[in-house]
């Protein structure tokens, strides 16, 4: 018996095959981009901005702004680009995201959702802009500087753990990737965190098992890893990240005590079967010929045919 | 006749100060006790934060508490916060701008720990880092003050902190001050600039040269950055002879690299010695032996003077032993005026 999606699987999935579109659109139009991790992430990013988060409504997509300089007391009217995940209010969550290289699959993401304007991604990686190609937290819903990869957990621990000490119910979602997990400060955000019982700390990694090398398995050692953040005192999870009821099921689960690790196996493929030419390097997306990129230019356009349907 | 000891005054001052200020929370990395702050942890359990051997976290999540309005005080030793965890504190505190105070023990060669806890470079650094505040306290009375200071600034703080036994060299009735130096001494041949431990070398060695003739305008450092006090500059262009500065620290972009900074940006030719670690690492020993083998100790300082003036004053290590350590009434007052305006 085949029965229908439930109707906010249907918004869910048009929200990751549009992430992927705008990604793959743009790089096709730059001539290279960070196209694998749209690929691999943009389920976990359309299951957070459509279902799983709960953010500030915005009047409308906000225009991305040029760049007004950094943080410090000669700026006050400084922002952060958590003012694209609208108002903040003790009951509604927080997101962080870790993987800043991974920026260009969460502007369309917010683009998908109606929190950036449709054509922010022009203005991504232009001189004077803040939809930075490596996002820092003046882009577009970046809340923390987290380029140096690991850092961003800890960070979210300490907002976790001020939020729980106000009393606030809502929680702090993370955004990582599974390269940040050979990084020794994630073990001790997670350690610590376990120890001081943060359980408002949501992680959701897109363990796509690539990172700027190549295949993670042939950089370093990331197996056995959810027997690893179990035994380092979080919950841990480990579901296919492409499987929308998993995610949800995953994201929804209570673990009073601990942190929450929802390991999302990921196919940096997905939706782009071409792209397994280039494994194992897929950090970036460069066209080798004029020929190359016209095959995923009919890919492209195959996959917004098949979207349009 | 020496200066009064106060016994650990950080310990009760900080307990004192933080009672009504409910945004303060305390982070230790495994050094509680001996960053003083045992009896604050007993004190103020839920303000406390253990969080285990692991300072890489720990400034990222002091980074995290701070956005969200605390004002987390890292108590470790100064090694660990600058070293250990360069990266966090530049990317976590110190470019979002946080009011993070780090509060690192042990400056300096100020323990026997040798090289590992010897934090010589960490001035060098966190000046040379945007947006933080650079502190050093050099008595009992700063030790109690700089809080007060630190709080004040919206932005991150570290402070070179001084425990256990420490002299006061300056009355309870003038706290330190941000960007502001105090004039310990007055005189046109030469000028001394001394921070942290370096300024009780200082007095001693101005007394014995005060008694050869040898005028000496001698500053207390506390605030390394901002480091603009217009002061400084004066006193500097004052010293007819020459300049001295001394620090617990190596003398590539402490104390004498912003006193070269000052005299080049003002276009002002003087001499300048620089004592402090000549661009080497030191070893486990007591203070005493370490700022002799090093060359840290007042007799140094007389030692720089002399260079400056080509004279011999024969003067020994056993007078400046004896010398007081008072501050004279007379330029304590002219300094407190000069704060006030």
């Amino acid at each position: 018996m085949v029965t229908a999606a439930p109707a906010w699987q249907v918004r869910t999935r048009v929200a990751a095959v549009g992430i992927r579109l705008r990604v793959f659109e743009h790089v096709l139009a730059n001539g290279e981009g960070y196209l694998s991790q749209a690929c691999s992430a943009a389920e976990m990013l359309a299951m957070l901005y459509t279902r799983t988060l709960r953010l500030g409504e915005l009047a409308q997509p906000i225009e991305p702004g040029p760049f007004t300089g950094t943080p410090g007391r000669d700026n006050p009217a400084y922002t952060t680009g958590a003012v694209y995940h609208g108002p903040i209010g003790p009951d509604l969550d927080r997101f962080i995201f870790s993987p800043a290289q991974y920026a260009l699959a969460l502007y369309a993401a917010l683009i998908e959702v109606g929190r950036l304007a449709p054509d922010g991604l022009r203005q991504f990686n232009l001189d004077g802009g803040t939809v930075e190609m490596i996002g820092a937290e003046h882009s577009p819903g970046i809340e923390l500087t987290t380029g140096s990869l690991a850092q961003a957990l800890s960070q979210a621990a300490g907002i976790a753990l001020a939020r729980r000490r106000r009393g606030d119910t809502g929680r702090v979602w993370v955004m990582m990737s599974d390269g940040e997990f050979e990084e020794g400060q994630t073990w001790e955000a997670i350690a610590n965190a376990a120890f001081h019982g943060i359980d408002n700390l949501r992680v959701v990694v897109d363990a796509n098992g690539q990172q700027c090398d190549g295949l993670v398995t042939t950089v370093g050692n990331l197996d056995h890893l959810p027997e690893r953040i179990r035994a380092f005192g979080a919950s841990c999870e480990e579901i296919d990240g492409h499987d929308l009821d998993a995610l949800d099921t995953a994201m929804r689960r209570e673990t009073p005590g601990r942190p929450h690790v929802v390991l999302c196996r990921t196919d940096p493929a997905h939706g782009v079967p071409l792209l397994r030419e280039k494994s194992p390097l897929l950090h970036t997306l460069r066209f080798a010929s004029p020929a190359e990129k016209a095959r995923y230019q009919a890919a492209y356009e195959a996959m917004r045919e098949e979207f349009a349907r | 006749m020496s200066p009064e000891i106060v016994a650990r005054p950080h310990v009760e001052n900080f307990i004192a100060w933080a009672k009504d200020k409910p945004e303060v929370v305390v982070l230790s990395a495994d050094l509680t006790n001996s960053s003083e702050v045992g009896k604050w942890r007993d004190t103020y359990p839920d303000r406390f934060f253990s969080m285990g051997m692991a300072e890489q976290n720990m400034l990222s999540f002091a980074g995290g508490l701070a956005r969200e309005g605390y004002t987390p005080y890292i108590h470790t030793f100064a090694v660990f916060i600058y070293r250990r965890a360069y990266d966090q504190l530049a990317m976590s505190i110190a470019y979002p701008n946080l009011r993070v105070r780090l509060i690192g023990f042990l400056p300096g060669i100020l323990t026997p720990g040798g090289v590992t806890h010897q934090a010589i470079e960490d001035v060098a650094i966190l000046r040379a880092t945007p947006n933080m505040t650079v502190l050093e306290t050099g008595d009992a009375t700063e030790v109690e003050s700089v809080l007060d200071v630190a709080q004040a600034v919206d932005g991150p703080v570290y402070v070179r902190m001084l425990r256990g036994a420490v002299p006061r060299l300056f009355p309870r009735t003038e706290p330190m001050q941000l960007d502001r130096v105090r004039v310990l001494s007055d005189g046109d041949d030469v000028a001394l600039l001394t921070s942290g431990v370096e300024t009780e070398e200082g007095l001693r060695a101005v007394r014995a040269l005060r008694r050869r003739g040898v005028g000496v305008r001698h500053l207390h450092v506390s605030s390394h950055k901002p480091f603009d006090d217009p002061e400084i500059l004066a006193s500097l262009e004052r010293a007819s002879t020459g300049i001295v500065s001394a620090e617990n620290h190596t003398i590539v972009g402490g104390l004498g690299s912003n006193v070269a900074e000052t005299l080049a940006d003002a276009g002002l030719g003087r001499r300048l010695v620089r004592i402090g670690l000549r661009d080497t690492y030191a070893h486990g020993a007591s203070r005493e032996h370490l700022m002799r083998e090093y060359g840290l100790d007042a007799m140094a300082i007389v030692g720089a003077v002399e260079r400056l003036t080509s004279e011999r004053y024969g003067i020994t290590p056993e007078e400046l032993a004896d010398e007081s350590l008072d501050v004279e009434p007379r330029v304590a007052v002219a300094a407190a005026n000069a704060d006030s305006l």
